[in-house]
């Protein structure tokens, strides 16, 4: 962000145009260029984003498959979007997926990102062995995970199976409880904690030693010298994520499409599933516009308050 | 390097204030087992994949579990390609992941380059806009978008896919811009002394040098373009047309007894972003870095 107003002040390569007399004024000149060169920008922003955005409030007022049928029902889709009890259980179930996925997965990638970083050997290996689940995501790993959480021959049931018969408990049956599914979600999110771990790792190394050495002086443990020196200088790094963090999880979808299809008993059914099901499977174009919206303006809030939080803990001063 | 010096520091540190060798190797003691339990922990699921792939059916589904398998079956490799037109699944994929990134590529780095090169009014503020859209929930253009497509006659190509990557998206406009704020600006005095317009600048000189933020952005893309499942299930028809995410999912509706035809069709899945990392580890680990940190 900083460096938006450091560049207000720097010249642009172009401004001693202004002194060799050419007969367009050199810096109606560069402008033009400026806009030229950001036009790919410029038209998508106003096609893929800008009208899209304004096109889905009007759909939201309309009765629409897009083929048969298009009436105008007004705000009774966004009042529906309030009461409709579907609606209110893909929340909880998003909400529930991204409070715990977000903080879990952050302080997990940050206790890998400083265990790796602690001068161990081979650390490049470990931190591939740790990054490598996020690199792959999607279908494929939504069918290992589903096979992996097979309740009777699973990976999971048996290891814990052995475990837990000896005092009697039965292992989950994971995606196929509705008590199990929604955590099943979450725990196979923590796989892909290493993406995070990588940003950690870089942020980590940007440390300057001097820093440490300074705090030894001052006798600080190593337990201080986390919470006093890394964890400050890590926290503009740590916010970004976590901000992205929370716009992502807001979003699952893949999983619940193949794991569960939202189930068993609605169990798993997340925001964007459900507006892909009202949408695209039951072609309620106008109820999926306005339930995106509906989507939209709750992730905007949680954004705005991490923003908002910023002030009180991210530390923006650079050593 | 950094690392090895905060690693003595630490010794040193821990002599100083009469830590004991023991307390100290202790330490390390606990902190690789951690690093190494951990590390199982991620790798096992890979694990379980291949050793599924291989295993003779009548080992698979044995309960419990057997963990090695008795002999390597291979054939499963083979099933997906006899069942599906997998070959073309591949070829779908790698299609619109080349045509997104190249496009992504080329306008995330030309917008790039007038945001943080050229100066013109509103700049700064589409700049804010650029950095706002980066935290825009994907899902709000989902159908109008839809129906711009209805409209437009694609539904059923790929151009829904591809097309709108080709209008610089946010993300891969804040990385160029952010990396083309690196490069000195005695670079481009010199070249306006060789007379070249801004167009020359970044051709001659800011692109040449970006080849390292333009991998980045080809490989983000490439990788997302491919892991991708939400935007070719509604655009997509036709089996034929399907990319290897959507070929997987019908695949598991027809071999749900037949499990390591399915995870060897999962590994193939993975394999192309898995070599693509480790190809690229580099690149992968500096485009972090810039997007990142720098935020």
């Amino acid at each position: 962000m900083a460096s938006i107003s450091e560049s207000q002040t720097q010249r642009g390569p172009f401004s001693h145009f202004m002194r060799d007399g050419k007969p367009m004024k050199p810096s109606t000149r560069e402008a033009w260029y400026g806009y030229l060169l950001a036009s790919p920008w410029i038209i998508g922003f106003i096609v893929f984003t800008v009208g899209p955005m304004l096109a889905s409030l009007v759909i939201g007022m309309y009765r629409t498959d897009f083929l048969t049928e298009t009436t105008f029902v007004g705000f009774r889709w966004y009042q529906n979007v309030l009461s409709d009890s579907l609606v209110r259980k893909a929340l909880i179930n998003t909400a529930i997926f991204s409070f715990t996925v977000v903080p879990i997965n952050t302080a997990l990638a940050l206790l890998i990102a400083v265990m790796l970083n602690q001068g161990i050997r081979l650390q490049s290996f470990w931190r591939t062995v740790y990054y490598l689940p996020s690199v792959v995501s999607g279908v494929a790993v939504s069918l290992l995970w589903k096979w992996l959480y097979q309740p009777d021959i699973g990976l999971l049931n048996s290891v814990l199976g052995p475990i837990l018969r000896p005092f009697d408990i039965d292992p989950p049956r994971w995606i196929f409880s509705t008590e199990w599914a929604l955590p099943s979600l979450i725990f196979m999110a923590f796989w892909g904690a290493g993406g995070a771990m990588l940003i950690y790792l870089a942020g980590l190394r940007g440390i300057p030693t001097s820093l440490y050495e300074a705090a030894e002086i001052d006798g600080a443990s190593s337990f201080r010298r986390f919470f006093a020196v890394t964890l400050p200088l890590l926290t503009p790094t740590i916010f970004f994520n976590v901000v992205l963090n929370i716009i992502g999880s807001w979003q699952v979808f893949t999983q619940a499409m193949v794991m569960t299809r939202g189930g068993p008993n609605n169990a798993t059914l997340t925001m964007v599933l459900h507006i892909y099901n009202t949408g695209f499977q039951n072609f309620y174009f106008g109820y999926a516009s306005a339930q995106a919206w509906f989507l939209f303006v709750i992730v905007l809030i949680f954004v705005i308050l991490a923003l908002r939080s910023a002030s009180s803990w991210v530390h923006y001063e650079r050593v | 390097m950094a690392t090895t010096v905060q690693t003595g520091t630490a010794v040193h540190q821990a002599e100083q204030y009469g830590h004991s060798r023991l307390t100290e190797t202790l330490y390390r003691v606990l902190l690789y087992g951690a690093v190494v339990l951990g590390g199982i922990v991620f790798a096992i699921p890979f694990y379980w994949m291949m050793r599924t792939s291989v295993m003779p059916t009548t080992q698979v589904y044995l309960f419990p579990p057997e963990w090695w398998p008795e002999r390597f079956e291979w054939h499963h490799f083979k099933t997906p390609f006899a069942v599906f037109p997998f070959a073309k699944f591949f070829l779908n994929s790698t299609f619109i992941a080349a045509g997104s990134a190249i496009g992504a590529a080329l306008s995330s780095s030309v917008v790039g380059f007038s945001f943080a090169r050229l100066r013109f009014p509103l700049r700064d503020i589409m700049f804010v806009v650029v950095l706002a859209t980066m935290i825009l929930p994907e899902h709000v253009r989902l159908v109008p978008t839809y129906l711009l497509f209805v409209e437009l006659d694609w539904i059923g190509t790929y151009r829904p896919l591809i097309i709108p990557n080709w209008f610089a998206p946010a993300f891969y406009v804040f990385l160029m811009r952010q990396f083309f704020m690196t490069i000195p600006r005695e670079l481009d005095d010199s070249a306006m002394i060789d007379g070249c317009n801004p167009i020359g600048l970044f051709w001659r000189i800011h692109l040449p040098l970006s080849l390292p933020a333009l991998g980045v952005v080809l490989i983000f893309m490439v990788t997302a373009q491919w892991n991708d499942f939400l935007y070719p299930l509604i655009y997509i028809q036709g089996v034929p047309n399907y990319t290897v995410a959507l070929g997987l999912r019908l695949f598991e509706g027809h071999m749900t007894n037949n499990m390591q035809a399915l995870m060897a069709a999962s590994i193939l899945g993975v394999l192309p972003t898995i070599i693509l990392f480790f190809f690229a580890q580099r690149h992968f680990v500096q485009g972090i870095v810039v997007s990142g940190v720098k935020g």
